[in-house]
């Protein structure tokens, strides 16, 4: 494996979040019943005509600036000819010579931990097209339906250079644009619905050495999935090429039952599509001032989120790209900052990234759907900040405000009496009961055994019920055993 | 009441001399007697027609009358109109009945209250010059019923001519209005490319097709028009542009009018009695208070070749929907997908459609495309530059519309290229984008020759008014065919 480079470029089709059609007023709505969703113009039927929403040019200008790419202020859309049931033009409308949106990148963190690092994909285009309708083999007596809701949804399809070297690196791309797609909104990010479905192509070489032969493994809606799906293909055109076959250009499906790809079509079947200008359509023509209104009505974006964490908040590289995954989290963390204040920027960040984040993946819950509020974390963040609990203590409080027995972390303390001990005096009587109680323990100490002294300090916590502040119980055993 | 002029009708109308269900029935009855000879209709609905009238007489006896409110003509088999069978002259669509209409039906029915006679026959997908590529026969032409009405829009150009219909509409991809027209003695137009909306008019090349009407006068014409023509938003090539009534120049003098004759125009290739004609026609215009210039069109003879690769490769694209899936023909035996596609377009379409689908196909492939249709659009340019380059000395230009008067039935359909070359003087004109007008001006061997006037964008209304003077000054318009009474 160290002997091969992987080399995957992703082409995304992210469906736009457009009410109606691209070139048509029906809605975009998912899961009608069949056809019901499909006017004259999706029906293709003689002499009806396409006409191009604006919402969904926005769209695409958004994700353009979104990604510092040239906006082209004059485009071009094409046909793409080719035949089938769920086509009913026998062409695409789709973008070919002239994309609206060049060039352009994306930075993303891969990995985790110590092994975390960051890399820049550069992106060579995004176009504007029309998605197709579905055939439905099954359940037809041996004929296929043919459903044409979907047919003219607005798709943007976002596509790579061959940036990546691993599907890691592939996964975490396709996992930062997902965020953004949703994050300056313009796509539901909706997978299992097929409004962000990748394709991955993929070739192996020497290090080194040209690109190789790449095949094409289409549709991938998880990214389960595309790793997966990468990982096979990876493997098997190592193995291919070890045992001296050559890798021929192809389009793949990944099956995820067995885990394998399968050819779907070679190149030398591969249609011929006669692009041209639709002659339909007049070329798209994006003005400074849209684009500016357009700029004007973006978001926060994640890398100037990320910057800004890191800056304001002093927060590192990787938290600070882990807080801004998504605007989900990120909006999550900002206001679990604002209660807590902004000097506890960093545990406020260590509560999201890693106790929220297990509790939440435990139940599998998105972030939105968390029973503890921002507005409670943050509280309760407060209350470790000012000594009112310890961190152990948080934890059960957390717990209590997740199984609802509380409004505020305030209340859960208060109800269940956890409020921390650091009155000296009652510290100090425990203190003395332990020693008085444990002479063993008190006697290896002396002897020199720093071992004894933890179970001295667990005797003392025990005794408090665990609200002593572990601050002072250390300092006090120290001196008592001292002197 | 059969030979009235459109503005004549609208008084008959109005001064309640006659209805618009007797109007529309008096033409129905016309249709009954002579179209079975004739063959200019594919369909005709009389219930549907007489409904249509008796609105217009309720419209009429509200005061709610549009101009032509009541008055009846005939729809070119292309537009489709809800509830009626639209066939495109094809077997692919010999049962679509069309669930809506299109824009001009819409603005000329719904909007402005005219009745539809019916629809009428056309070469197939408005691929061809004879009409004899219509699925439903070809049509004959009444001057002379051995002979072609000319095409695509040529059962519109017989209904007018024999009075079936007092006018009708035509669309002109290539001259499908203006060739027609001259060969049947009427006066068509065909307006700037987008002052007409395309929706629900049956694509055959998208950037040249434009519907127009057809009619006994430019008048007519202008009358016509006003109801067809403005902006829609459903056809992203229309113009946006204030509405204006076509009507409004008709009468202007012609004093210092520029006539530009191109040199392209009048050299070989047009038969000699029909370039008397046109020489005695600007002569006419010369009496009128114009003056000649000669111009010159130096890429014109580039205009059909580049045409030939333009207009198919867009049919091919345009018709790629008709595959046998949602409607239309579907062949009644197939094995697999492909072979469904395969059998029900070659048994759906005629062989011209065919012809032009392939060589479509064919300049669009991977490795033919720069040399073929990127070549033909920068001919494209310059033909249009040539255009731009002469309405510097001229206001109109004028020559023949077609170098031939009506040729005999079978007699170019063998030869496709004799049949291409029919329209050399008229694709020029749908290639820059221009507005062109065919009228009568003579006859030879007692058929209807056509002159051309071709104007600058958006001129439609100054076009009208040159014509409408000629034919205030001569009566070629008013000549009828013989046979026809």
């Amino acid at each position: 494996m160290n002997q091969w480079e992987v080399v995957i470029g992703i082409e995304t089709h992210a469906q736009l979040a457009t009410v109606s059609k691209i070139f048509s007023g029906a809605s975009t709505a998912f899961g009608a019943e069949p056809n019901t969703q499909a006017c004259a113009v999706d029906l293709a039927l003689p002499g009806v005509l396409p006409v191009l929403n604006r919402k969904a040019v926005e769209c695409a200008i958004r994700f353009g600036l979104a990604i510092g790419a040239h906006v082209a202020p004059r485009s071009v859309f094409a046909r793409k000819n080719y035949f089938y049931p769920d086509l009913p033009k026998g062409y695409q409308i789709s973008q070919f010579e002239l994309p609206v949106v060049q060039g352009g990148a994306i930075t993303v963190q891969v990995g985790s931990g110590d092994k975390a690092y960051e890399k820049t994909i550069t992106l060579t285009r995004a176009h504007l097209e029309e998605d197709a309708g579905k055939s439905l083999h099954e359940d037809f007596h041996g004929k296929s339906g043919i459903d044409l809701n979907r047919a003219g949804t607005p798709l943007l399809e976002i596509v790579t250079e061959p940036d990546m070297r691993s599907s890691d690196e592939a996964v975490a791309y396709a996992r930062a644009l997902h965020g953004l797609v949703r994050w300056i909104g313009i796509c539901d990010g909706n997978m299992q619905e097929g409004s962000f479905r990748c394709d991955a192509n993929v070739s192996v070489r020497r290090p080194g050495a040209p690109f190789g032969t790449r095949r094409e493994i289409k549709n991938l809606n998880s990214f389960r999935f595309l790793k997966e799906a990468i990982d096979f293909e990876v493997q098997w055109q190592i193995n291919e090429i070890e045992e001296g076959r050559a890798i021929q250009q192809a389009t793949v499906l990944f099956d995820p039952d067995t885990g394998e790809t399968r050819t779907m079509r070679t190149k030398e079947d591969a249609h011929d599509y006669r692009y041209f200008p639709d002659p339909d359509l007049l070329p798209l023509v994006i003005s400074a001032d849209w684009m500016e209104r357009v700029r004007g009505e973006l978001p926060e974006l994640p890398g100037q989120k990320r910057e800004r964490f890191m800056r304001d908040l002093g927060l590192s590289t990787y938290d600070a790209g882990t807080l801004t995954a998504s605007q989900e989290i990120a909006a999550y963390f900002e206001a679990t900052v604002a209660v807590a204040g902004q000097a506890n920027a960093k545990p406020c960040a260590n509560w999201v990234m890693v106790d929220l984040a297990a509790r939440l993946n435990k139940e599998g819950k998105e972030i939105v759907e968390s029973p503890v509020s921002a507005v409670q974390l943050g509280g309760l963040i407060q209350r470790i900040a000012d000594n009112t609990i310890s961190n152990n203590i948080a934890k059960k409080v957390f717990e209590a405000l997740w199984n609802g027995e509380g409004a505020t972390a305030d209340e859960v303390i208060d109800k269940q009496g956890l409020k921390q001990i650091t009155d000296t005096g009652a510290i100090e009587k425990l203190v003395d009961e332990v020693l008085a109680a444990n002479a063993a323990n008190v006697a290896e100490y002396k002897a020199g055994k720093e071992k004894a002294f933890n179970a001295l300090v667990g005797q003392v916590m025990k005794a408090a019920k665990g609200k002593a502040n572990p601050q002072q119980v250390n300092e006090l055993l120290k001196a008592k055993l001292a002197g | 009441m059969i030979n009235k002029s459109l503005k004549d009708l609208s008084q008959a109308l109005a001064a309640r001399q006659i209805s618009s269900v007797e109007l529309s029935a008096l033409f129905l009855d016309r249709i009954e007697r002579l179209n079975p000879e004739i063959n200019a209709f594919v369909t005709v609905d009389r219930e549907k027609t007489l409904a249509m009238a008796r609105a217009a007489d309720a419209r009429i006896a509200a005061g709610t009358a549009g101009p032509l409110t009541g008055i009846p003509v005939a729809q070119k088999d292309i537009f489709c109109a809800e509830g009626w069978t639209t066939t495109c002259g094809s077997k692919m669509l010999a049962n679509f009945v069309s669930p809506y209409d299109a824009t001009v039906i819409r603005k000329m029915h719904a909007e402005a209250g005219l009745v539809s006679l019916g629809k009428t026959n056309m070469d197939e997908f408005a691929m061809g010059s004879s009409n004899e590529t219509s699925y439903f026969g070809p049509v004959k032409n009444p001057w002379d019923r051995s002979r072609v009405p000319g095409g695509s829009s040529g059962g519109s150009a017989a209904a007018v001519a024999a009075r079936l219909a007092p006018a009708a509409t035509g669309t002109d991809t290539g001259g499908s209005i203006r060739q027609p027209a001259a060969l049947c003695n009427l006066t068509g137009l065909k307006p700037t490319y987008g002052v007409v909306s395309r929706y629900g008019m049956i694509a055959f090349a998208s950037s040249l097709d434009q519907g127009g009407p057809m009619a006994a006068s430019a008048e007519d014409c202008a009358l016509l028009l006003n109801t067809m023509a403005g902006f829609d938003e459903r056809d992203s090539t229309s113009l946006e542009r204030p509405t204006e009534d076509y009507a409004r120049d008709l009468d202007k003098p012609l004093n210092g009018l520029r006539i530009g004759l191109p040199r392209e125009f009048f050299g070989e290739g047009c038969d000699a009695a029909v370039m008397a004609a046109v020489q005695a026609a600007i002569k006419e215009y010369e009496k009128l208070g114009a003056t000649c210039v000669e111009v010159s069109l130096p890429n014109s003879h580039l205009s059909v070749p580049a045409y030939y690769v333009i207009a198919p490769a867009e049919a091919s694209s345009n018709l790629s929907r008709f595959d046998g899936v949602r409607y239309g023909y579907r062949a009644p035996e197939y094995g697999s997908l492909d072979d469904m596609y395969m059998k029900t377009r070659a048994q759906g379409f005629g062989a011209e459609v065919k012809r032009r689908i392939l060589i479509g196909a064919y300049v669009l492939s991977h490795g033919y495309y720069d040399a073929y249709y990127l070549q033909a659009q920068r001919i494209r340019r310059l033909i249009a530059n040539d255009f731009v380059e002469a309405f510097k000395s001229c206001d109109v230009i004028m020559g023949p519309t077609s170098p031939s008067i009506a040729f005999k039935l079978g007699e170019k359909a063998a030869d496709p290229v004799q049949m291409y070359l029919s329209d050399i003087y008229t694709i020029a004109v749908n290639l820059a984008g221009l507005p062109g007008m065919s009228i009568p001006c003579g006859l030879a061997e007692e058929l209807p020759v056509g002159l051309q006037l071709i104007g600058n964008y958006f001129d439609e209304a100054r076009l009208l008014n040159v014509a409408h003077r000629f034919q205030q000054a001569t009566d070629w318009h008013t000549r009828r065919p013989a046979a026809i009474a």
